[in-house]
């Protein structure tokens, strides 16, 4: 489960060494924006070795590289790839053709490290405007990418508009991604919200990425992170119901029942899908039981 | 009105008698903005007096200029309970001839009551007195709130010296310390510098993990089962001890406990839980913020009290023996629960004990709240540079990646598991510690002694060498 993704600058050991622990379903180790050209190198050192010899416990690992158009991304991956990271995540992503790239040299990679083939997950970061004019194609451009990720302040810059707390500028860009991402049946995570004091705003961003259909959201600041796992959880009120979903089901498949209904609404297939995920994020938050 | 107030603090020097090979104290509630100890040694030095012992509840960085009178032979020995790294770096590396000798909250008034550290001269810091030396902490443009430090100095030294720079008509309303201690009354332009005395405000961390471990910190308490009415509490006035306080507040406020008292060092959060009904009083020995000091002038459940009645095991009695809780920091604590909050990782001295020592034997909970690394070093450690605190004083070490409590504490393990705390050997912290930031060479302690740790019961738990 992937309710919370945490950033994690790539050159900075205090923050990285306790990465694990600040509530996060998963970190980002970032080898882009967050550093210095001149600290690359040394980034992604530490990253690959805090990967191999320290590890996140149960906080899954994304590791964000450079982009195509540099000259460090295919280092970062040299570096990283071995140390068998879940997901990277390459960023200004504006095509299929941008993840081919990063998919066959990754294969290559796994094929030289006699690693099982497409076992490191793509999660594209989507942040112009191109971009998400293409996020269909990007989503389902290779089976390695697992899920597809909207970058608002990148977006923002080549859009040419401001970026604000409401987000009016990256409505469109935001339902485009939702809807790209399930029509490619991969995940879809929403941009962070940026103003790291704004404990109150965290969650009205959050709740609004929920309602859109984000399967989760990221944060730059370990504050946040509590928010976002609050909003994306399902609340006890939703298991409950899911349960009781699954419960109709299984007394009208004994009764040879064709059509169930639950509280004078019908039970149809959508239904049952969104109560069993409930159930299976439940389950993963220790709140659940099995059907 | 009387014959105490003198025109100069050369001819109160002159007239308490001081000599060559005495001993002076003062008190630290003026914090890094104190100025009335150095003016007192750059007027001893300038009547050429030497060899003093120098008896101060706490040395600041402020207090630089000692350095020299050390270095004249002015001051010969120092007995102090904290020592800020300026000094403490150039002591560590050999500056003293004799050892300084550090004390506790506790141990000092102790040793003073008893006649082990006698005073001759005390000089005593007060933001406001009147022409008798009626003095307080709590009014005036220097005001530091509580003086309880300063207490046993008043009442145990041959001589008293009352320093202030606001002079009040007699007789002082509200006064700390009554006249009747006090020789000689000086008013100089200014006892300090109020930038430096107390902060405007004392701020909750914004640390993650410092607000994890607060969280966590407050788990324990609620699940040790001693939060409850009549609930005793002290802490500290760092980031992650305040958010302690914070997270403890809401508790209790939302299931209307009514606890008994908060003190200590106290902040403007403990006062806010005062003021929520948390508390049914403070007890103030010296004020860390603004907050506090206006609450000690204005509200009658904070109590000032005197560094005896604080912390000495020679009093009858004393507050830190009807402790709950006490929340503490370390910079280093080993496997067995010993506590270092003298030195730094490379054995410089940084600090001393306090009231660490005093109030992790008296409270029935002690806890440490410490980062399981700063930086590259891990605070778990074989065995601290130098032991503050022993082991057997502490109940609990709360960390970022588990809890840990001490084996001799069954119980309240027991009450931690059950509550589903993160329950870790402290062995497996200091193993996951390593494992991260790799073991660091233990630095040898090969040099010669620099400083004496002395327990708050008379004895040296440590010596700290030089490096």
């Amino acid at each position: 489960m992937r309710r919370s993704m945490l950033f994690l600058p790539g050159n900075t050991p205090n923050i990285i060494q306790n990465g694990e622990i600040l509530g996060a379903d998963a970190v980002i180790l970032d080898l882009e924006d967050a550093v210095a050209p001149t600290e690359k190198d040394s980034a992604r050192i530490l990253v690959r070795n805090a990967i191999k010899y320290m590890g996140f416990g149960r906080c899954e690992v994304i590791v964000r590289i450079n982009s195509i158009d540099t000259d460090f991304w295919k280092k970062d991956l040299d570096a990283i790839i071995p140390v068998k990271p879940s997901l990277i995540m390459p960023p200004k992503t504006s095509c299929a053709q941008d993840v081919l790239a990063v998919d066959a040299y990754i294969s290559q990679l796994e094929e030289k490290l006699g690693m099982e083939p497409g076992s490191v997950g793509l999660i594209p970061l989507i942040e112009t405007a191109l971009g998400v004019e293409n996020a269909f194609q990007i989503a389902s451009a290779c089976k390695r990418v697992k899920a597809i990720f909207l970058g608002g302040e990148d977006l923002t810059a080549d859009l040419r508009c401001k970026r604000t707390k409401e987000g009016h500028e990256i409505s469109y860009a935001r339902s485009r991604m939702v809807c790209a991402a399930r029509a490619a049946g991969v995940e879809v995570y929403d941009t962070p919200f940026t103003d790291v004091n704004d404990d109150e705003g965290i969650y009205t961003d959050a709740q609004y990425a929920r309602s859109l259909g984000f399967t989760g959201k990221s944060s730059i600041s370990p504050r946040h992170v509590k928010a976002i796992n609050e909003v994306f959880s399902p609340s006890l009120k939703d298991i409950d119901y899911a349960y009781e979903v699954m419960e109709a089901i299984r007394i009208g498949k004994e009764q040879g029942k064709g059509a169930v209904a639950l509280r004078g609404k019908m039970i149809d297939a959508p239904i049952v899908a969104r109560a069993q995920q409930t159930i299976q994020a439940a389950i993963e938050l220790g709140l659940g039981r099995e059907a | 009105m009387n014959g105490k107030v003198v025109k100069s603090l050369r001819e109160a020097i002159e007239l308490s008698g001081l000599k060559s090979g005495m001993s002076v104290s003062f008190h630290h509630h003026l914090r890094n903005g104190d100025y009335t100890l150095n003016m007192v040694m750059d007027e001893i030095a300038a009547l050429g007096i030497k060899d003093l012992t120098l008896n101060a509840s706490s040395i600041f960085d402020t207090h630089a200029p000692l350095e020299e009178h050390i270095q004249n032979h002015v001051v010969r020995k120092i007995n102090t309970n904290y020592m800020s790294a300026g000094l403490g770096h150039r002591i560590s590396e050999g500056l003293m001839e004799e050892p300084v000798d550090f004390r506790t909250h506790g141990g000092r008034p102790r040793d003073i009551s008893l006649g082990i550290t006698p005073i001759d001269v005390a000089f005593i810091a007060a933001p406001a007195a009147d022409c008798a030396g009626n003095c307080s902490g709590k009014v005036g443009p220097s005001a530091c709130g509580s003086l309880g430090y300063a207490f046993p100095d008043a009442m145990y030294a041959k001589k008293v010296v009352v320093i202030t720079d606001n002079l009040m008509p007699y007789p002082l309303r509200g006064w700390s310390i009554p006249e009747i201690y006090v020789d000689y009354v000086v008013e100089v332009d200014a006892i300090g510098n109020p930038q430096g005395i107390v902060s405007g405000t004392t701020k909750i961390t914004r640390d993650p993990v410092g607000l994890i471990m607060a969280e966590t910190a407050v788990k324990v308490i609620q699940h040790s089962g001693l939060l409850k009415d009549g609930f005793s509490f002290q802490t500290g006035a760092g980031g992650a001890s305040l958010a302690a306080a914070q997270f403890l507040k809401e508790i209790m406020v939302r299931d209307k406990i009514r606890g008994s008292f908060a003190s200590g060092g106290i902040t403007g959060y403990l006062v806010d839980m005062l003021n929520a009904g948390c508390f049914e009083s403070l007890m103030d020995v010296q004020c860390f913020d603004l907050k506090a000091v206006e609450s000690i002038r204005t509200n009658p459940a904070h109590q000032e009290i005197s560094a005896m009645q604080y912390a000495s095991p020679a009093a009858a009695s004393a507050v830190v023996d009807k402790l709950d809780v006490v929340i503490l920091g370390a910079t280093e604590i080993d496997t067995n629960f010993n506590v270092n909050v003298h030195t730094d990782s490379n054995g410089y001295i940084m600090g001393g004990s306090g009231g660490h020592s005093d109030t992790a034997a008296g409270a029935k909970l002690s806890m440490i709240i410490a980062p399981l690394f700063r930086a590259r070093l891990p605070i778990v450690t074989d065995r601290v540079s130098c032991i503050s605190t022993p082991g057997r004083d502490i109940d609990v070490l709360v960390t970022q990646r588990g809890v840990a409590v001490n084996p001799k504490n069954q119980e309240l393990m027991q009450r931690l598991k059950d509550g589903g705390l993160p329950v870790v050997d402290i062995n497996e912290l200091k193993e996951i510690a390593e494992r991260i930031t790799g073991k660091p060479q233990k630095k040898t302690r090969a040099g010669r002694t620099v400083a004496n740790v002395i327990y708050r019961d008379g004895n040296v738990i440590d010596t700290i060498k030089s490096v």
